[in-house]
């Protein structure tokens, strides 16, 4: 059966998500009605301004079924923004924006400084070893990391993914979160060429994926 | 090992600004409404091009205390213009931890021969362009993003336009040229060869290309998003308007749903008076802002 990975569409970097999805051979749809997430059996929501994909969300009546397909299983992985809008909390400014919510983390904004703090790091994260050449070690992800955030605290469901070693104290910074079927980076692995998080995800949604109208309520994304 | 101050991270929030709207402000209260309205960055400036184009005199980069101000006030990326060639405003911006510098043809050149080395700093740069070879300058100069230059301060969308099907259109043109015709093309253009064969193999421009200078109306952002930009810059569009709160907000909406006409028909509707707009005719030439750069 032919599966298909829903892009959130409203702001941000959602084209190189449909690249990458679509580069690993799979199906990938822009969402950016309710009803558009019919048919759909996992979602990305791409790096941008938390802020404005949360308004523009809430302004179009998507938080709502967002919501219910987070809380019941449906495969959804937030990079960036979309971390920051998965996060059942997020501490700092701007804590009262709309958020789906889903995992059991603290998010902190702009965890690392304004712009001139953006980085890229090479990271290691033992998880992709099956999306890795067999026999070899794996190899580091490279993170780009802009105005991103961070996770400050994990509930205990939460399955650490990896950390970023921060100069000068080296102390790691939590970066990449899993618990069941949600997934969560800081970074943008959308601006690389290494699509191993999009198999990972791609896996998931493979191993957990159900359509989304198994668990939306009609009403949530009648035509609008 | 971490690094900072790459392109890959500079022309990287470009990235994440896209298929967003960058609002022009001058104080605090500005800098909240535009927020709230879903704007995904602001761009501080002392006057709005509008303000710029009838007082007249030098327009400089914004008073570090007014930056700090609009600063504290929002969460979204924080944009401020310097003129063009001035590369110690562009040290004072990056010292006060601005995301984004604009090299502005709005503000009162500094330079009228050279543009900032933007390569020198840690902070990326946007510049404006009237056509691919002035886009393709500013990207070998290091700038991390384009917009058109358009107008500024007029709400005349027909300049935006113009550099956008410029750009666009020359980007065409040099899809159907084979290999060995784009040295000479970067010759007639007057852009570095390395860029113009990567624009070529990429068959868009190298970064990210926004729309400015004109914009007034939820329809004109759309028109610039149908016509194929990234996003939508707003100067004076939206605080020289009748209803600024209910107007932001109309033109971010039309921003993402651009291709939708009923929506775009729906967030149009009752929005107030929108910009006096000004003729291009009826300009002066030696006022035309789009012809500072070189």
């Amino acid at each position: 059966m032919e599966r298909t990975i829903g892009i959130l569409a409203l702001q941000g970097a959602f084209r190189e998500h449909i690249k990458a999805v679509q580069a690993i051979g799979w199906e990938a749809r822009k969402v950016r009605l309710p009803a558009e997430l019919l048919g759909l059996d996992g979602l990305i929501i791409p790096g941008g301004e938390s802020t404005t994909i949360g308004k523009l969300a809430k302004m179009y009546d998507l938080l709502q079924p967002l919501q219910q397909l987070a809380h019941s299983g449906f495969p959804i992985w937030g990079t960036c923004a979309g971390l920051i809008l998965l996060a059942d909390r997020v501490t700092g400014r701007a804590s009262d924006q709309p958020l789906i919510g889903g995992l059991d983390i603290v998010v902190k904004r702009n965890y690392f400084g304004r712009q001139v703090d953006s980085f890229e790091a090479d990271l290691t994260v033992p998880a992709l070893v099956d999306f890795s050449p067999p026999g070899e070690p794996v190899s580091p992800f490279h993170g780009v990391f802009i105005r991103a955030p961070a996770v400050a605290t994990v509930g205990p469901a939460v399955q650490i993914l990896a950390r970023v070693d921060m100069p000068p104290t080296g102390e790691g910074i939590i970066i990449a979160v899993r618990q069941g079927a949600l997934l969560g980076t800081a970074f943008h692995p959308e601006l690389t060429t290494d699509r191993r998080f999009h198999r990972y995800f791609a896996h998931m949604v493979e191993e957990l994926g159900h359509p989304a109208e198994a668990v939306l309520r009609p009403s949530a994304v009648r035509a609008s | 090992m971490v690094t900072t101050g790459t392109f890959t991270v500079k022309s990287g929030l470009a990235e994440m600004l896209k298929g967003g709207v960058i609002m022009d402000v001058t104080n605090a209260e500005q800098a909240q409404i535009a927020e709230e309205a879903g704007a995904v960055a602001v761009m501080a400036l002392e006057r709005v091009p509008a303000d710029i184009r009838a007082q007249g005199g030098v327009a400089r980069m914004s008073a570090p205390e007014k930056i700090i101000e609009i600063m504290e006030a929002v969460t979204i990326p924080m944009m401020a213009k310097v003129r063009i060639g001035h590369f110690v405003e562009a040290q004072i911006l990056e010292a006060l931890g601005v995301d984004y510098i604009d090299e502005s043809e709005v503000l009162t050149p500094a330079d009228e021969e050279h543009h900032i080395n933007k390569w020198e700093f840690k902070i990326p740069f946007v510049c404006g362009a009237r056509n691919l070879g002035e886009a393709l300058r500013r990207i070998g100069e290091g700038a991390a993003m384009i917009r058109t230059k358009g107008e500024a301060g007029t709400g005349n969308i027909v300049e935006a336009v113009r550099h956008a099907r410029a750009v666009l259109g020359e980007i065409r043109h040099l899809q159907t040229m084979a290999p060995e015709e784009w040295m000479t093309y970067a010759k007639n253009i007057g852009a570095p060869y390395e860029i113009v064969k990567m624009t070529a193999e990429l068959g868009q421009l190298p970064v990210v290309n926004f729309a400015a200078g004109g914009v007034a109306t939820p329809a004109d952002a759309a028109l610039m998003m149908q016509l194929g930009m990234d996003g939508v810059f707003v100067g004076s569009g939206i605080f020289k308007s009748g209803d600024p709160a209910r107007r932001a907000k109309a033109i971010v909406q039309a921003v993402t749903h651009y291709d939708e006409p009923e929506i775009l028909a729906e967030v149009s509707k009752n929005l107030g008076e929108a910009m006096v707009g000004i003729n291009i005719s009826d300009i002066p030439e030696e006022q035309l802002l789009a012809q500072r750069g070189w």
